[in-house]
């Protein structure tokens, strides 16, 4: 297909009615957290965009952002969005392999310069190129030379946007992510270990609509998505505010469905569209399917103290802090004591009674 | 340092370093009073010096009628903010869980509102004594600059902690770390300032009924 296609032609072309398009762009307003006023212009915007070209590169990765986009329920958005895009480079998804695909990859560089979009999922290891290659070239050269001309780029997953799982302690890769390399192009991250694939296509379709990236927030995700915390989302936060809480996964308060905090639910500090969009086609999210969220799209996640343990509760040990500082003081508030004690003692010991007959007889003794 | 980084940080070494020092201080300081001893009373007893000593602790909870009306500010903001500060630590769920983890025993925490009132209670008692302290001539006189630094100390975590619960302006991982950083200060804090007198109220109040009791006195 051409790329000189618009997105509206390959609709139609694709069977996809007027009222089918309309209702897409509705829903594109809607995830995006647009008024409705914007329905008409991403209508108008998307039948005139150019079908974009995406490549699309896998480094330290394990391939679950990818199975999260393609293993979607269908027909959805997202199927809409991947059948929309030029996806000229993918080695999971693409047929051909080894020099072939590599052409297709320089192929679509060189002639959408600056005008593709580059999505990146998996981290890069910068502790030795060896680790981690494609077609013999090492995932960071590999990153530079095709995010040159990029448009943009898309870090998909928290490998790609934060390190994730590569990153963990100790780290043995020497892994970073997406944006500790490439600095000068604008870049969108959307972690997620998965990512919600919605958020993946609905931030493509936001580019593709606006020509522009979505608003994002300090950590360069789309507001849109990432806006709200689980916890402030959540259908189980009445449960947190009264004070009811699952104590372990077969107890009443699991079985009733309180809340999950105590169980070391990371809903509090993570950001995420998974309590209000959902998984497998909007049926449930991990919370809903009895289990506290992990705080996967948040940085340094895996390193976070305990899938297990409240966020409220200390990282190691503090009974045994505790113990040693009781000990220490104990021992050390004897022997201070015990000195005091003993200054006390010397000071009552070298005590000199003094009347007023011996003030006297000094006086006497210093006139005469 | 990124938001998680300083999260760990605050969670991990400075919590225990923190804990350490509250501990380690406040033994220390135990022991240093309690070896200090006390004269002995050679005077016949005229009642049980043991009995006065715990009837004291618990009478002083009960302010007398004196009281009421020489400092009434106080009395009122001051059992406000008492009952306010022992709720919010004592009774809010993700504080339970601390406790729990840290001396194995659990109780029953409050609702999130019930913990949400009793936090901007105290806060409001904390800044009524605050400006009783600065207005009142005598109380403005006697105050130290580490009466201030006490009054901060304790002052920053409920506002942390409220703001943290509310997540407002800044990411709230960001949040939670600056309130246990605050706590953490409050704790490494307490064994060297006034605040010991939470533990040590205790024992001033036996030592006195001790004495009277021992002289037939109701102290």
């Amino acid at each position: 297909m051409l790329f000189t296609h618009t997105v509206a032609e390959i609709l139609e072309q694709k069977g996809i009615s007027r009222r089918q398009f309309l209702n897409f762009c509705a829903t594109l307003a809607s995830l995006m957290a647009l008024p409705s006023t914007m329905v008409a212009k991403i209508a108008s915007a998307l039948e005139q965009a150019r079908r974009p070209s995406v490549i699309w590169l896998s480094f330290q990765e394990c391939t679950g952002c990818t199975e999260s986009l393609t293993r979607s329920d269908a027909p959805t958005l997202e199927g809409l969005i991947l059948d929309t895009i030029s996806l000229d480079y993918h080695h999971t998804l693409q047929a051909a392999a080894g020099e072939g695909a590599e052409q297709a990859r320089i192929a679509a560089m060189l002639s959408q310069q600056n005008q593709y979009i580059l999505v990146v999922d998996g981290s890069v290891p910068l502790g030795n190129p060896g680790f981690s290659t494609i077609a013999g070239i090492s995932n960071h050269d590999m990153l530079l030379e095709v995010a040159k001309n990029a448009s943009a780029i898309v870090a998909v997953g928290t490998c790609a946007a934060f390190g994730g799982l590569p990153q963990a302690y100790p780290n043995p890769t020497g892994a970073v992510a997406i944006g500790d390399i490439v600095l000068d192009k604008p870049l969108i991250n959307i972690p997620g270990c998965p990512p919600i694939p919605v958020v993946i296509t609905g931030v493509l379709t936001h580019i593709l609509a606006f020509g522009a990236i979505p608003e994002l927030d300090s950590l360069k995700r789309p507001k849109a998505f990432y806006g709200q915390s689980i916890h402030d989302r959540c259908y189980r936060r009445p449960f947190y505010d009264l004070g009811l809480f699952a104590e372990n996964f077969s107890d009443e308060g699991a079985r009733k469905g309180w809340c999950l905090y105590k169980l070391g639910c990371k809903g509090p500090v993570t950001y995420n569209a998974c309590a209000t969009l959902k998984w497998n086609a909007s049926t449930s999210f991990p919370i809903e399917a009895g289990h506290p969220c992990l705080g996967c799209s948040e940085n340094h996640f895996w390193d976070g103290g305990g899938f297990y343990r409240a966020i409220s509760l200390p990282s190691g040990n503090t009974a045994n802090t505790a113990a040693y500082a009781v000990t220490a003081g104990l021992a050390a508030g004897v022997a201070l004591g015990t000195s005091n004690r003993s200054r006390k003692a010397q000071a009552e010991n070298e005590h000199q009674i003094i009347t007023i007959h011996t003030i006297d007889k000094a006086d006497k003794k210093d006139k005469a | 340092m990124s938001e998680a980084d300083l999260f760990m940080l605050v969670r991990g070494p400075l919590f225990h370093a923190a804990l350490a020092i509250f501990i380690f201080g406040n033994i220390i300081k135990f022991f240093e009073i309690l070896m200090l001893g006390h004269k002995p009373d050679y005077a016949e007893a005229r009642g049980s010096a043991v009995q006065g000593g715990i009837r004291t602790i618990f009478s002083r909870f009960i302010p007398d009628a004196g009281i009421w009306q020489r400092a009434t500010i106080t009395v009122i903001a001051g059992y406000m903010f008492h009952l306010g500060l022992f709720t919010v630590i004592f009774l809010f769920a993700p504080h339970v869980l601390i406790f729990q983890d840290l001396l194995g025993l659990k109780w029953k925490a409050l609702p999130t509102q019930i913990i949400d009132a009793a936090t901007l209670l105290t806060m409001l008692a904390l800044l009524i004594l605050l400006m009783h302290r600065l207005r009142d001539p005598v109380r403005c006189f006697l105050s130290r600059p580490c009466d201030y630094l006490v009054w901060s100390a304790t002052m920053l975590p409920l506002i942390t902690g409220y703001l943290a619960f509310h997540r407002f302006g800044i990411a709230p991982q960001t949040l939670i770390a600056v309130h246990i950083f605050s706590v953490e200060f409050l704790l490494i804090i307490f064994p060297f300032t006034s605040l010991t007198h939470a533990f040590t109220l205790f024992l001033a109040r036996y030592y006195t009924g001790f004495t009277a009791g021992h002289r037939g006195i109701n102290a």
